[in-house]
């Protein structure tokens, strides 16, 4: 199925949950926030919220800024 | 910090922002900088206590082989100020700080600017104050840019922000404090620290910021777009404390005409 990942169509397996597509970036441990939908996903509840076909990411990270 | 000489200068009291009190008044940011290790260098010379970061997706803005910003300048050692930056609407603002107080475990402090166009980096005014009230009203601690107006600078403290931080001059233009006397204005209304945030390009603009009576100065790219950031950010600390300093002492009254140093009396010719 696909999800809209920053922007993009990303192809992911049916039934992935957060946890599962951000492992897939390669970003388990790393410091990030996501908003699906443009509701905040709790890091607690990334396990637990499984993904639909269309559903709108956003994986964020700080960079520098002023 | 202990003042020297008579009991006639100002008594220095900490910066506190949102209850917390800092030694250093120079906040930095991040952006601009040729690698991590430079950053990490250059805050450290700085002395600053509160840096801000940006957020943006995860495929941005990375070397995949570096570590993250925040592993560099970690949250454990510095007060993590996470902006606005790039937003230019209030619901895009208010989501930017959702997600950065989920990047940051709860963390509440955030620096609010909506900006109005790309070519001047000038606050969009009317998008900040509703972003503002939606941020209060959620528990976030403002700290927001704003314009050097002094009416709009007491709306936004009247409201609830814990820090506000008129513009010197556009951000990244390096252009020094082009109306210090419309920071007087917002100084002398003020119940909560005013920062100067944008616009300061070398140390003496920062010292003016701080011998107005700001209460800090914020800045990113005078340090970071210097040809020897380090070089200059330990100028910019010094050049904060300076100000400071000036500003406690008192400056002497400007006069028209001379008064000689040295005494009239008891000239031999």
């Amino acid at each position: 199925m696909n999800v809209i990942l920053n922007g993009e169509t990303k192809t992911i397996k049916t039934d992935s949950s957060i946890l599962d597509l951000i492992q897939l970036m390669d970003l388990g441990d790393a410091r990030i926030a996501v908003e699906l939908n443009l509701e905040i996903v709790p890091r607690s509840e990334h396990a637990a919220t499984i993904l639909k076909t269309g559903d709108t990411l956003e994986v964020v990270h700080a960079i520098g800024g002023g | 910090m202990t003042n020297p000489g008579s009991d006639n200068t100002l008594v220095d009291k900490p910066l506190v922002i949102d209850g917390k009190t800092y030694q250093s008044r120079l906040l930095v940011g991040t952006g601009k900088y040729k690698n991590l290790d430079e950053t990490r260098e250059a805050i450290a010379v700085s002395g600053a206590e509160i840096v801000t970061v940006a957020v943006r997706r995860t495929n941005i803005g990375q070397n995949p082989a570096e570590p993250n910003l925040l592993d560099v300048i970690s949250p454990d050692k510095y007060t993590i100020l996470p902006n606005t930056a790039g937003c230019y609407t209030a619901k895009d603002a208010v989501r930017t700080c959702k997600l950065a107080r989920e990047l940051l475990g709860g963390h509440e402090l955030v620096k609010l600017e909506v900006l109005g166009d790309q070519k001047t980096l000038y606050p969009d005014i009317t998008e900040t104050l509703i972003a503002a009230e939606e941020l209060i009203k959620d528990g976030f601690k403002v700290m927001v840019y704003t314009t050097d107006d002094p009416i709009i600078a007491k709306r936004l403290e009247e409201m609830g922000c814990v820090a506000v931080m008129p513009l010197g001059a556009p951000i990244g233009s390096g252009l020094g404090i082009r109306n210090p006397y419309n920071i007087r204005m917002i100084l002398e209304n003020a119940t909560v620290p005013i920062l100067v945030d944008a616009g300061v390009g070398t140390a003496s603009d920062a010292t003016i910021a701080m011998e107005l009576g700001c209460d800090g100065v914020l800045m990113n790219t005078a340090i970071a777009a210097a040809q020897n950031p380090v070089m200059m950010a330990r100028a910019m600390k010094g050049a904060v404390e300076c100000g400071r300093d000036a500003y406690l002492a008192g400056r002497m009254p400007r006069k028209l005409y001379a008064s000689a140093s040295s005494p009239i009396d008891g000239t031999f010719f």
